[in-house]
């Protein structure tokens, strides 16, 4: 984490005034985000409110129509998804984006495998890691790591891809509805996850539309509404009635754009 | 550690050890590969038993080796293809090309009163091979070339640029020569002699071809890669694979591998054959098909395909020898086809997946 001039924190990730339209639709009209190093910043805002738009454009995956991108207050533009990996930035996708017809450990390493003279992969190696994050993570596979993710269950992809990203992450995670298709367990287990990252003092980005579990994880929360931010709260200064506000648009307490 | 979820499941991390040989074994016999890999060697059983000392034999197998050597090759090539979810009709036409930049190249080369075209198969060197390989090679990457950039980047589905390429590539090759095929047998000694235990050199190529393809497609970076863009492009974009140039890359090889097919057809028939690969491209596809790659892309088998390349042709053969007019290998390759995709087609609805 870097000190800024004024003795406050510079956002560990921040998005200035983002505008993304896709043809007729403006995903995002000018919105803005931030989130700390040490914290869980939950983001939250109806169905089509740009929560995913805005999360692909801080990965790398969209380019943003206008506006700014800030890592630890340094502006930065992502040509391509890689660009923010480099800087330890990982997502797990709303679509989870895996490749179904891979095994678990092919799908952690994807992109980034490890190599045997350049040309090949060591899958054992790769496996053998693979196995051991996930123990250590405390995410549960049933089924062993040599079938295509394709036959797992909703859920325990979604655990691949969330045990992929903490895998990986080193500055920022982003997790766009990691916990939609999991258990009662498995979705505690995830709540576990995401503190301990954030106590490793990595940013945690958390969009979720079950808003007790956000209260429960966020130690802030921004609203997302149309496209901008319509409020920010700290986690412990909110209740849940007060967000349904936020995102129905009955509150804001954020200037206009 | 082992916690049982609200379903009842174990959600323990599995242990080594559920990673069992029996379940490993099950998923081994219930995949496609094995189970053409079984018909096949039950006909071949078959045919040992109801033809003896005739199917059998050594002398035949080689015979039938060397037949379905160029179709290993091309068909090698295009499971890559196949492997990213994309289809290659083209084929024939990076053969013929192949054939004819070969041939043309050695016509450019002035020996005695003639050409290196005129050469007979003892008189040919090591030279003129080489520059006929490297021709047939241009020619068949530059097809592949093509192919990917138009379907990478142009987003031309593969069925319709590879028709393009197909129709258009054959149309160069008869324009170069006219309409009329040139015997040659300047590159004779690459197919039909021996270097290795008196096995004909085509044999050989075919099985280094084969093994390299297996290597490339399970063992290198590429061919994950390569499996991931079929299985889900997307998935693969997010993970900063470069889709588009790695499948200008796939169909490129894809036409290399079609060019080499090219240059050793040459050898093997003395002779540019411009009409004679037309369904080249179907048998291919029909023997990735067979093998159990799957069509949708994200799954597929080098050694499934080398099977996929042999029913048809141990059929054709089995047919002949016992008397059975052999237009019956049609019907039945169709009706194996058929049956193939569609026992995977259950299997994998049974899987959840696609
Ligand atoms: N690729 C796309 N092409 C066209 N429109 C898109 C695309 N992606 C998103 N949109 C549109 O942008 C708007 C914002 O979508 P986005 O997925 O960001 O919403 P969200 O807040 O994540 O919603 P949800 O809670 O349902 O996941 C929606 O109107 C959506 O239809
Ligand atoms: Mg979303």
């Amino acid at each position: 984490m870097t000190a800024r001039v004024d003795g406050t924190i510079a956002p560990a990730i921040a998005a200035e005034s983002i505008i993304k339209n896709f043809n007729h639709v403006h995903a995002l009209r000018g919105a803005s985000f931030e989130a700390f190093p040490g914290e869980v910043t939950a983001l939250v805002g109806d169905n089509g409110a740009g929560k995913s738009t805005l999360v692909k454009i801080l990965a790398g995956t969209l380019q943003p129509d206008g506006g700014t991108i800030r890592i630890d207050g340094r502006e930065v533009t992502f040509a391509d998804p890689v660009a923010a990996t480099a800087l330890g930035i990982e997502t797990v996708y709303q679509d989870l984006a895996l490749a179904p017809d891979l095994d678990a450990a092919a799908n952690v390493f994807l992109g980034r495998e490890i190599r045997r003279m350049h040309f090949f992969h060591d899958q054992a190696e790769m496996r053998r890691r693979t196995a051991k994050s996930f123990a250590d993570l405390g995410v549960g596979l049933v089924q062993d790591l040599r079938v295509p993710v394709a036959s797992f269950s909703g859920g325990q992809r979604q655990s691949v891809a969330i045990a992929r990203a903490a895998m990986w992450a080193r500055h920022v995670i982003m997790l766009d509805e990691p916990t939609a298709a999991l258990g009662v367990i498995q979705t505690a287990k995830v709540l576990d996850l995401i503190r301990s990252i954030r106590d490793r003092g990595l940013a945690v980005v958390f969009i979720s539309h079950n808003l007790p579990q956000v209260l429960e994880v966020a130690d802030r929360i921004e609203v997302l509404r149309l496209g901008s931010r319509v409020a920010r709260f700290r986690g412990g200064e909110v209740n849940v009635d007060q967000l349904i506000a936020a995102i129905s648009g009955a509150f804001s307490n954020e200037v206009a754009a | 550690m082992s916690a049982q979820t609200p379903d009842g499941t174990d959600n323990a991390v599995a242990p080594a050890s559920a990673d069992t040989i029996g379940s490993r074994m099950r998923r081994v016999f219930t995949s496609p590969t094995f189970i053409t890999f079984a018909f096949l060697l039950l006909v071949m059983v078959l045919f040992s038993v109801m033809a003896p000392g005739k199917f059998g034999t050594i002398t035949n197998f080689k015979l039938l080796a060397q037949n379905v050597a160029i179709l290993t090759v091309v068909s090698v090539g295009t499971t890559f293809v196949i492997a990213t979810g994309g289809i290659d009709l083209s084929i024939p036409s990076g053969i013929v090309l192949g054939e004819v930049f070969a041939v043309k190249a050695l016509s450019m080369i002035p020996v005695g009163g003639g050409t290196a075209v005129d050469l007979n198969a003892d008189q040919s060197g090591i030279g003129y091979i080489l520059i006929a390989l490297a021709f047939s090679l241009a020619a068949g990457t530059l097809v592949g070339l093509i192919n990917g950039v138009v379907v990478a980047y142009m987003r031309v589905p593969a069925m319709l640029a590879t028709l393009g390429t197909l129709g258009g590539g054959l149309g160069v090759a008869l324009l170069m020569q006219n309409g009329v095929n040139i015997a040659t047998y300047a590159i004779n000694p690459v197919s039909s002699a021996s270097l290795l235990f008196g096995i004909p050199n085509l044999i050989i190529i075919a099985v280094i071809v084969a093994i390299v393809g297996i290597v490339m497609l399970n063992l290198s970076v590429f061919g994950r890669h390569t499996l991931a863009i079929g299985s889900s492009s997307e998935a693969a974009r997010r993970v900063g694979i470069k889709v588009e140039r790695h499948l200008v890359l796939v169909y490129t090889l894809g036409g290399f591998a079609s060019g080499f097919g090219g240059f050793l057809s040459l050898g093997y028939f003395s002779t540019t054959s411009v009409a004679g690969h037309s369904t080249d491209n179907l048998q291919a596809i029909t023997a990735v098909a067979l093998g159990g790659t799957s069509l949708f892309g994200g799954v597929a088998t080098v050694f499934g395909t080398i099977v996929g390349v042999w029913i048809p042709a141990i059929l054709q053969n089995g047919f002949i020898i016992m008397g059975v007019q052999p237009y019956w290998q049609m019907v039945a390759v169709g009706a194996v086809l058929i049956l193939a995709v569609w026992l995977d087609r259950i299997r994998r609805s049974s899987q959840g997946g696609r």
